[in-house]
């Protein structure tokens, strides 16, 4: 009787054994890598937009507060979307004739909103407030990173639930004063924990990880 | 009486054998394997194949309709929000457990009859828990999202509930279906060896040789064959107690009248193992009938099969006995007032239908002429298998439908989703079991091989 297999076979069998074991561990890893990767999360990647908006000149070089267009981050789940009317106040006066800028007159002459592309939006299922967050020493750039370094708007986080739990599960790493909630320079003193800790207490932060503290 | 079927005469009067003599070591492998070499696709065959097949696509149907619409076309509600789904898994994990302990727990104790039935009998398990695994899926709602269960490292920092039953469910329904994976096809190879050895077509050869991972029969080949059969045995041994404990611990964690009761491992793990036994003659007897195989599967198999679960279905008797005890006895009212309930409440059709099935039917087992008859052990089986499905239909939903509280009781009635995704997963089972028979000697040839070696051995001294 001939032989049904090449000899080779021997070796492809043995070494496929091996191989098996790469191949879906090699699956698992990139798969973990893929749901990591800017390219599924968006992080650090800028959004294209009507008007090219900078945070870094506005937020940064000029320093306007970030209350002066996100009004109701204080009092509200949604910290605001500044309407035409917020870009006019200065925009009447200064760049009137910029090229750049004739989305917004356009939208005030025409009496309709600019439709900005949400950078940091949560999914339906996720209970999210603002103003808990800022009125207990949550810095806007402890979420929204280095926003006055943003001449494009990005994403800083990736808005899983691992970069949430990570805050909620020890405030004290990344908790700050009040007084420099919307500074978008503060940088955390060396005694973080320590300053962290004294404010966890003060504020009387709760460490708040149920499943329906967001998803109610 | 000595279990090995040894011997022939006994007060004169003949005895079955577990092999019919006349058989050598050439007749065995030529009969087992012409049935899917050389006998081709019989009509027969094709016939039984395509009304397996057919429900096969009823059920998916019915799982498209339910991903497309939800879990909403069942007639769950709440309080009844398991139901069918439950229902049918645990029915079909049950009748898995026959195939473990036969090739188990009977290999550990030397039980020679075990070896013309182990074969299909494991792989009715494996197609079972196939079934039983569809409806947790199913019930998920969101079925492609069933990985949640597992540990694994995410993005979520989700990690499962570990004082969660469901949770061990998972790991205890995984590992079950991966051993007896391994242990059906570790029993395998040196059968597919004789298959690739036997076939003439080029591309059986190729397949059958793949699966046979160049078995060629070597001493050193059989020592580690011998090695992993024993180990996996090994393996598989406690999961025949434990895979139906941590099943019934779904039910007995939990604080429902009716579930949260001590009896329950010992009491679902004898269930099970009745129901499949009823399964595994469900099964073998139109085998034998069909294949001509009544040498090899022999009256004596029957009859053993027919002693099993008259034993386990009594060990079930009690356990219906000490829940009904146990709720007078507690003198907890809610207890009292769920067997009430049970017997009398809405469903009670249903209670003593399942009374009549397990208890009262399976008693002519007691009678040796019953079980020597081919017919009436088919329809006990029948009988025995829809009793366990009543069983655990009473457990879960007449539990639910009644609880504490009266303003949640309410009444739950299957919709034709339901019946169709039941009935669909019976097409499922058939449709591999048909493939199985088509294309995997049913009977382990190499063991009954052995067994003609020994039964000579016997009858020559």
């Amino acid at each position: 009787m001939p032989q049904i297999f090449h000899h080779s076979t021997n070796f492809i069998s043995r070494m496929s054994i091996y191989g098996a074991v790469l191949i879906i561990g090699g699956l698992g890893y990139a798969l973990y890598a893929i749901a990591l990767s800017p390219w599924y999360t968006e992080q650090n990647v800028a959004r294209e937009q009507p008007v090219p908006f900078s945070h870094r000149h506005h937020a940064g070089e000029l320093g306007i507060d970030c209350r002066y267009c996100h009004t109701s981050v204080e009092k509200s789940s949604f910290a605001g979307l500044p309407p035409t009317h917020t870009c006019m106040s200065c925009h009447s006066q200064i760049w009137t004739n910029a090229g750049m800028l004739e989305p917004v007159r356009a939208s005030y002459r025409d009496d309709v909103s600019l439709s900005w592309t949400r950078v940091n939006a949560l999914p339906d299922f996720v209970y999210f407030d603002h103003s808990i967050h800022v009125n207990k020493g949550v810095g806007c750039t402890t979420c929204h990173g280095p926003i006055a370094e943003m001449p494009l708007t990005y994403r800083a986080g990736t808005l899983y639930m691992s970069w949430c739990l990570d805050c909620h599960r020890q405030p004290e790493k990344y908790v700050r004063p009040k007084s420099e909630v919307f500074n978008p320079y503060y940088k955390p003193p060396a005694n973080q924990l320590q300053l962290g800790k004294q404010l966890v207490k003060e504020y009387k932060i709760q460490s708040l990880q149920n499943c329906s503290t967001c998803h109610r | 009486m000595d279990p090995e079927g040894s011997q022939n005469t006994l007060g004169g009067q003949r005895q079955d054998l577990i092999l019919e003599p006349g058989h050598t070591l050439a007749t065995v492998t030529d009969k087992i394997s012409s049935i899917v070499l050389t006998r081709g696709t019989t009509k027969g065959w094709m016939l039984g194949f395509g009304a397996a097949f057919s429900l096969l696509m009823l059920f998916n149907v019915a799982v498209a309709y339910l991903l497309v619409k939800g879990v909403g076309i069942w007639g769950i509600n709440i309080p009844i929000g398991w139901a069918f789904a439950i229902t049918n898994f645990v029915w079909w994990i049950g009748i898995g457990h026959a195939g473990t302990l036969i090739s188990a727990i009977l290999l550990l104790l030397h039980q020679k009859w075990r070896t013309s039935i182990n074969r299909f009998a494991e792989a009715m398990t494996l197609f079972a828990v196939a079934c039983a695994g569809m409806f947790p899926l199913l019930h998920m709602g969101r079925p492609w999202l069933f990985f949640y269960m597992t540990p694994y490292p995410n993005p979520m920092w989700m990690w499962p509930q570990f004082r969660s039953p469901l949770v061990w469910d998972v790991f205890a329904v995984s590992t079950y279906a991966t051993v007896s994976l391994l242990f059906w096809f570790v029993g395998l190879i040196p059968d597919l060896a004789t298959l690739r050895d036997r076939a003439r077509n080029r591309a059986a050869q190729i397949v059958y040789g793949v699966l046979a991972m160049g078995w060629r029969g070597s001493a050193v080949h059989w020592s580690r064959y011998e090695t992993a059969s024993l180990l996996l045995a090994g393996l598989a041994t406690p999961l025949v107690v434990s895979v139906h404990t941590v099943v019934s611990f779904d039910f007995s964690i939990a604080l429902v009248p009716g579930w949260h009761s001590t009896i329950f491992p010992p009491y679902f793990v004898a269930g099970a193992i009745y129901s499949g036994f009823a399964m595994v003659l469900t099964l073998a007897i139109p085998i034998r009938k069909y294949y001509k195989l009544e040498d090899l599967i022999t009256m004596r198999h029957l009859d053993l099969m027919g002693k099993v679960m008259l034993a386990t279905g009594l060990i079930v008797a009690y356990g219906y006995m000490m829940e009904t005890f146990i709720a007078f006895y507690s003198g907890n009212s809610f207890d009292r007032y769920m067997i009430m309930n049970r017997m009398a409440g809405p469903y009670k059709y249903v209670y003593w239908l399942l009374i009549l099935c397990n208890i009262v039917i399976p008693q002519s087992l007691w009678s040796k002429k019953v079980r020597r008859s081919v017919l009436g052990l088919f329809i006990i089986s029948l009988v025995v298998n829809v009793g366990m499905w009543l069983e655990r239909f009473v457990i879960i939903v007449v539990s639910l439908h009644r609880e504490y509280v009266p303003s949640k009781w309410d009444m739950y009635y299957p919709t034709r989703w339901d019946w169709a995704t039941y009935v669909g997963t019976i097409g499922l089972f058939l449709t591999l079991f048909y493939l199985f028979l088509r294309f995997v000697p049913m009977i382990s040839i190499v063991e009954v091989r052995s067994l003609v070696h020994e039964t000579e051995k016997e009858q020559g001294s």
